[in-house]
């Protein structure tokens, strides 16, 4: 060992070889090219959306209020789909402590 | 099938028919499920043969039991951290399961169960179900501040529940959904060109030098849906240990 890396560098490497510490970003691993990202961030929308959807229109068929929930369900499904991607590029902190 | 001739019909293999004729008519047993029980007892055999030497140097079959095992393990720990280890089971089975659904369908005449919404989205809500049930353990009433995060202002909460909970169920979806697309796509995408060179190699003198063609592209895109077999098994699996580790941490 010819240069003496940084303290805090040495603490940190050790902390993640006993596992004492999980990794700075999430999601890695993924595939990463420009399809893989794309399909995921596609299938993100579609998904949010088909679950708001889904949930608008069930909520309407019990409470009889077609389509005033659906179209409430819908918005918010749409916003899940946004929040989805950006998750996907920004995933939440891993830990509290960084 | 290709070989009635002038039509297209690339869907036909997905069809669902009982299995052994009256037997599996009699009980509603299918192909699909016949290749979900092979699949079973070929990860059965796999596992239980390449570990049963457990000799010092590996050999071929129990380096590849080795492998997968450690590659499941890594991806565990590294996703979840060590607190992931006892979920490593779980994990190591949905993957096996969905990699050899998947590698099964490669196979002449086999059926591809993963192609089918409802076997992955069982799948999917198994997955689902699991992560919840462990999160609600690990934390409690406390799991439920997953769909709010902490700071934000409180007069959005109207807004924010919703979105979250929603975003939190469409994982279902998008985890059912990424593998059957994938595996539809690329099996009526294979059917569709091996059709291609039934329908071009009719036509007269030319048309075997024009099937070539089509026959390219078919050879190539075995091999890019053997790529996708494993790929989706990978991402369905490493799906399960982000969600596993946001069910671990809660945040």
């Amino acid at each position: 060992m010819t240069k003496q890396p940084d303290l805090h560098e040495r603490l940190r490497q050790a902390r993640a070889r006993e596992g004492l510490e999980s990794g700075p970003n999430g999601q890695k691993g993924l595939p990463t090219g420009p399809w893989g990202i794309g399909l995921r961030a596609g299938v993100e929308v579609v998904s949010a959306l088909a679950v708001g959807i889904g949930i608008g229109w069930m909520l309407d068929r019990w409470l009889g209020t077609w389509p005033w929930l659906f179209l409430v369900f819908f918005v918010l499904g749409s916003v899940a789909g946004v929040l989805n991607v950006y998750r996907l590029f920004n995933p939440r902190r891993r830990s509290r402590v960084t | 099938m290709a070989k009635e001739g002038k039509t297209i019909d690339a869907l036909s293999q997905f069809e669902l028919s009982p299995f052994l004729g009256d037997v599996g008519q009699a009980i509603g047993f299918s192909q699909s499920n016949a290749f979900m029980l092979l699949a079973l007892g070929l990860i059965t055999l796999f596992v239980m043969v390449s570990a049963a030497r457990g000799a010092m140097i590996p050999g071929r079959l129990q380096a590849l039991g080795e492998a997968s095992y450690e590659f499941i393990q890594g991806m565990v720990t590294e996703q979840v951290g060590d607190e992931g280890k006892k979920y490593f089971p779980f994990v190591f089975s949905i993957f096996m399961f969905v990699l050899f659904g998947n590698l099964l369908g490669m196979l002449p005449y086999a059926f591809t169960f993963t192609s089918h919404i409802a076997v992955t989205l069982t799948l999917a809500v198994i997955v689902f179900v699991t992560v919840t049930v462990i999160a609600l353990m690990r934390h409690g009433m406390h799991f439920f501040s997953y769909f709010f995060p902490e700071g934000a202002p409180v007069w959005l909460a109207p807004i924010i529940i919703p979105v979250e909970v929603i975003s939190y169920f469409s994982r279902v979806v998008s985890l059912s959904v990424r593998l059957f697309a994938n595996m539809v796509a690329g099996h009526v995408m294979l059917k569709v060109f091996a059709t291609f060179v039934v329908l071009l190699g009719g036509l007269g003198a030319v048309g075997p030098f024009v099937a070539v063609l089509p026959l390219g592209v078919n050879i190539a895109l075995v091999g890019f849906e053997f790529l996708v077999a494993f790929l989706q098994a990978y991402v369905f699996a490493i799906l399960t240990s982000i969600y596993l580790h946001d069910a671990v941490h809660l945040h």
